[in-house]
């Protein structure tokens, strides 16, 4: 099960944090201090996993963002890995060629489309196709 | 950017176009003040503020929100926005409750029944956005609220796929929260496994995990998934990536249904009917088939998309651990990715590996590849990837193989990465002495071992050594010659004197006629490294120089000297002081026979499991966090000087880890002391639905347990009662590598003015030494009843940095409570004469444990009063009485607990003399069974 999902820069702005644990907010806060510290110091040869407390960080940088997925220990390290993946690729499609400025003008729909690909911290939707299918349809609501 | 009409809300653009600008931090905070008085305003003044503008705002309030700012107000304005009729405006006003509403809003209803009107309209959008908004906040009521609703939109033959998708997440989500509250229909089953079936792969790869979660709560009502899982896996693994158009990745075709199938079977063991089986067998062949074929792309996300599937498989394989073929092409598979390129294959090999080397189908050809995992601990630049390796050498360990093993496991601990070493150690200590044909071989790699990692060395290490000698006769003149010799060496870890001088106290006699190691020899040579350690090893060297003066009596009066002089007859250590006073005087007054006696070679230890293997299982459950309530630290260890293996620390410790105590973060909401009690820690353990039996009130029903723990301080607490006071003891576990000093404990009462407890706390050591535990001891006086708990305060440095804990301290009422016993008449006596409507309270509420009698019956004895038989005419029914004890009166309590088996129901009532006292223990009890 996924615990969070945390879109962080080099720097350690957050720029996209969804939670599927009720953690308080200070608790969040020191979490998504201790994954960034984690995170950053590792180079492109190490692994794209790192256990984290009683959890593990399933991460991949893409640019000056780190995309990290904390699941349960025993979770398929590869499937979420690509499930960064996939999440990003549809990210991209989305705001056509997305960059971290996107990210935050546009912070609220970045849940929209979390919600369509993960929901209760499980992979709800893997199609690219028809993800954006429903974003399409949503952006064109009033 | 997507086309973005009526929605584009430019004043929030503008916002934070603004925000980014900001050059300082004050100067972001005055924007975001000036912002926060505008909305505020417009809020208040304008009353027509039309839907744009109320999300307009409401989204700036999230976005200061998200920046890390409190918000409180715009909550009413966020729940207006649910009931509009545009889509834009309602998702921002479920985002802004999803993302900032606690549970505890008082206006929880109104935004359950903005759910409800959203879930039962016919717009599939609007119903998608309530769904995804219960299950992002899912909590208890939302739970009970929608228990028919979201099964019922589930099964139904109308909703579409996307909504399907939702409620079985949302179903999940409800379900994890609150299993108790969601009861599904059992007419349901067969329709909701058969959603695995859905044409739709997105709805089945939705349904899985909710299938998934309700298998591990029910796994019989759900074996018919075995069968459809297994259909559905072979449909997508024999097909080519082209018939999947929508759900093909990088030539892959579901990979991640797939690996959610795979891992459902695992729930199970392999199918009995031979149909299936042979079926489950085919589809895994052709998963470890296909990853000999060429790759069809070079991108990374092809062969990931295609390794995830396999590694499942692999998984279910070593789960099922009975096709042997299957489990040795896995191995192979494996060792192929042992050299890949990619280092997170190699990891990912490690780890699986680890798991086939415990089957015994897979032993041997795991035990091949020994050559490369060593190499990978030598050349890794990824210490994970180390440590996997030598997680993988622990494994495959054998006897035919343990020398080389150990030997290289030593040679790398020279060079090994600090965070892995204790580790290491452990694994050292555990296979020499598991695989140790000659125990001489033991020795020395032990004493290797403190050599070169003494700081590393754990006291079950070192106290297992002595355990060893002093069972095996045939190995303590060996010991005691290489002890000698590990003394002469100009630096010695403490560890290697400590364990040094225990083995030369005991056997040194031994040795004693070799003209190089006299018992002058001996003792003076240990007597050079007295000065430089630490006081519990000079405790524990003066016991050796006592044993000394039975075995060689030659030396005697050196040694009364030594107990004599001022550094340890007027040491400021207390322990010191008192053993060298107690030692000589023992030494002047008592006979040859009699010392003999007193001071006799220790007695073999009873053979029990290795208490190295308990320290390594404890340091492990940080692995299983998912499945077990166990214990997520390392244990905390008392500096002492013998090897007694156990003390209170460990005591508590262990009760805790049977009791399964760990309050998971998870639960939160049913749980409202974990967060009052306990904010500032860091959970150690943030783990999830543990099944095992517990409690999240501390200290409620024992009269030992932990009751505070983050990464680097356990609490302990002991309690004994004696009418209406309570003499405790507080243990201080320091579970870090550090010393923590300046520590500072107090407690405060809820009310100072009118105070309800007399609080005495012994002052306490300010300083607690590394992976020590230092002890308080108190008085808690009840001077009447209370509700409200004290305040626990502590500061201290770590590292120089200040830390500072607070919590509420669980000493309840129930710790005045003095049992009764009493005859039915007597009970039913006093029962009537408390018939006032303030001396009665009674509860109902839902089991929240399995409902067992005998536990039920130990929480109440364990309450504090008593359980009395054959009072109340039904057996299954608990009566009891007790008297809780103020320091000014005497309250009587009787009470009677009926279960209801069928309803998974309680009822409590109690009765006490004292007005307000049973409504408060009542309130204690309630949701504890």
């Amino acid at each position: 099960m996924i615990r969070f999902i945390l879109i962080q820069n080099r720097a350690g702005k957050t720029r996209l944090a969804k939670w599927f644990m009720n953690f308080h907010d200070d608790e969040k806060q020191k979490l998504i201090e201790e994954v960034h510290a984690l995170v950053t110091v590792r180079d492109a040869k190490h692994t794209n996993f790192v256990e984290f407390r009683n959890f593990k960080i399933v991460y991949r940088r893409y640019a000056g963002l780190y995309f990290c997925i904390c699941v349960d220990v025993n979770d398929n390290n590869l499937a979420y890995l690509e499930a960064i993946h996939n999440f990003v690729e549809v990210l991209n499609e989305f705001f056509h060629n997305v960059c971290e400025l996107d990210l935050v003008f546009n912070f609220y729909k970045v849940y929209s489309v979390v919600d369509e690909m993960f929901l209760a911290g499980e992979i709800r939707e893997t199609s690219q196709i028809k993800v954006l299918k429903q974003l399409t349809t949503l952006t064109s609501l009033e | 950017m997507p086309n973005m009409r009526g929605d584009a809300m430019r004043g929030l653009a503008v916002f934070i176009s603004d925000i980014r600008n900001c050059k300082s931090r004050e100067a972001e905070l005055r924007r975001i003040n000036k912002e926060l008085t505008n909305i505020r305003q417009r809020f208040r003044a304008d009353k027509t503020l039309d839907g744009y503008q109320k999300k307009k705002y409401v989204c700036k309030l999230l976005f200061i929100f998200l920046l890390g700012h409190d918000i409180d107000f715009g909550y009413m304005e966020a729940v207006n926005l649910l009931s509009s009729n545009k889509y834009t405006e309602k998702q921002i006003g479920y985002l802004f409750i999803s993302v900032i509403m606690n549970s505890s809003s008082d206006m929880k209803q109104l935004i359950i029944q903005n759910i409800r009107n959203d879930i039962q309209s016919r717009n599939p959008i609007f119903i998608n956005l309530a769904l995804q908004c219960v299950a992002n906040i899912g909590d208890r009521e939302m739970a009970t609220a929608f228990t028919n609703d979201i099964p019922r939109l589930l099964v139904s033959g109308d909703t579409i796929d996307p909504v399907k998708q939702s409620a079985a997440l949302c179903l999940l989500k409800l379900h994890r929260t609150s299993p108790e509250s969601l009861q599904l229909n059992t007419e349901w089953t067969a329709r909701i496994i058969h959603l695995l079936n859905d044409q739709h792969l997105g709805v089945a790869t939705a349904a899985v995990s909710l299938i998934d979660a309700l298998v591990k709560r029910s796994p019989d009502e759900y074996k018919g998934c075995v069968n459809l899982a297994v259909s559905r896996l072979s449909r997508i693994v024999t097909s080519s990536y082209t018939d999947f158009q929508d759900y093909t990745y990088y030539f892959v075709p579901a990979p991640w249904l797939c690996v959610k199938l795979l891992r459902l079977l695992e729930n199970y063991p392999p199918p009995e009917d031979p149909s299936i089986r042979s079926r489950l067998n085919e589809c895994l062949d052709t998963i470890l088939n296909k990853a000999q074929e060429p790759l069809k792309s070079k991108k990374v996300q092809h062969s990931n998309a295609r390794n995830a599937v396999l590694f499942e498989a692999i998984n279910l394989i070593i789960h099922m651990d009975c096709e042997s073929s299957l489990l040795v092409r896995a191995c192979n598979q494996l060792g192929q990715f042992l050299q890949n390129r990619e280092t997170n294959l190699r990891y990912l090999a490690l780890e699986s590996m680890c798991l086939l080397a415990a089957s015994e189908f897979s032993h041997e050809a795991v035990k091949k590849h020994q050559e490369t995992v060593i190499n990978a601990l030598k050349s890794e630049r990824d210490v994970s990837v180390r440590q996997r390796a030598v997680d993988l050498l622990y494994a495959m360990c054998d006897r035919s193989n343990a020398e080389d093993i150990v030997q290289e496991m030593l040679t790398y601990l020279e060079t090994a990465d600090y965070t892995i070493r204790e580790e290491m150690v452990l694994k050292i200590a555990i296979l020499s002495e598991k695989y140790a044909v000659d125990y001489k071989w033991y020795l020395d790699i032990m004493l290797k071992l403190i050599r070169i990692a003494g700081d590393f060395v754990s006291e079950e290490v070192w106290y297992r050594v002595i355990q060893v000698v002093v069972n095996r006769a045939d190995v303590q003149s060996y010991a005691a010659k290489i002890a000698f010799e590990a003394l002469q060496a100009p630096a010695c870890h403490e560890n290697m004197i400590k364990v040094a001088g225990y083995i030369l106290g005991e056997y040194g006699n031994l040795i004693a006629l070799d003209p190089r190691s006299t018992p002058m020899i001996q003792f003076e040579l240990l007597h050079t490294k007295y000065h430089l350690c630490s006081p519990t090893t000079r405790s524990l060297i003066l016991s050796t120089y006592m044993k000394f003066i039975n075995l060689f009596p030659e030396i005697k009066l050196h040694i009364q000297e030594i107990l004599r002089h001022d550094s340890n007859y007027r040491s400021s250590d207390v322990e010191i002081q008192q053993r060298a006073t107690e030692y000589l005087r023992l030494s002047e007054i008592c006979s040859p026979t009699v010392l003999a006696t007193v001071l006799e070679i220790m007695p073999p230890y009873p053979e029990k499991q290795s208490p190295l293997l308990v320290r390594l299982k404890q340091k492990k459950p940080l692995m299983e966090a998912d499945t077990s309530g166990e214990l997520s630290t390392a244990p905390i260890s008392q500096s002492d000087d013998g090897p007694k293996l156990t003390d209170t620390a460990m005591h508590l410790h262990q009760q805790q880890q049977q009791n399964g105590l760990l309050v998971s973060l998870d639960t939160t909401e049913s749980n409202g002391h974990y967060e009052t009690s306990a904010s500032s820690s860091l959970p150690s353990s943030f783990s999830s639905s543990s099944t095992a039996l517990q409690t999240n009130k501390k200290f409620l029903f024992k009269n030992s347990d932990i009751i505070f723990e983050n990464d680097i301080l356990q609490i302990g607490i002991k309690g004994e009662p004696k009418k209406s006071v309570l003499h405790v003891e507080f243990y201080y576990g320091n579970k870090t590598n550090f010393n923590l000093t300046n520590l500072s404990a107090s407690i405060s009462l809820a009310d100072e003015l009118d105070p309800e407890l007399r609080i005495h706390m012994e002052p306490v050591q300010t300083t607690i030494d590394p992976r020590a535990q230092i002890k308080q001891m108190g008085t808690i006086e009840c001077l009447k009843d209370y509700r409200d708990l004290p305040k626990m305060s502590l500061s201290f440095f770590y590292s120089n940095v200040p830390q500072k804990i607070d919590f509420l301290l669980p000493v309840y009422l129930n710790k005045f409570i003095e049992k009764a016993e009493m005859d039915s008449n007597n009970y039913f006596l006093r029962w009537r004469n408390l018939d006032k409507p303030d001396q009665e309270c009674q509860k109902i509420f839902a089991a929240k444990f399995p409902m067992s009698h005998d536990a039920c019956g130990q929480k109440l004895e364990g309450f504090g009063w008593s359980n009395l038989h054959n009072i109340d005419v039904n057996a299954d029914n608990f009566c009891g009485a007790g008297i809780f004890h103020t320091s000014a009166q005497q309250v009587g309590c009787l009470y009677r607990l009926e279960p209801n088996k069928q309803a998974k129901m309680y009822r409590l009532t109690i009765r006490a003399s004292k007005a307000g006292v049973a409504s408060h223990l009542a309130e204690l009890l309630e949701d504890q069974f």
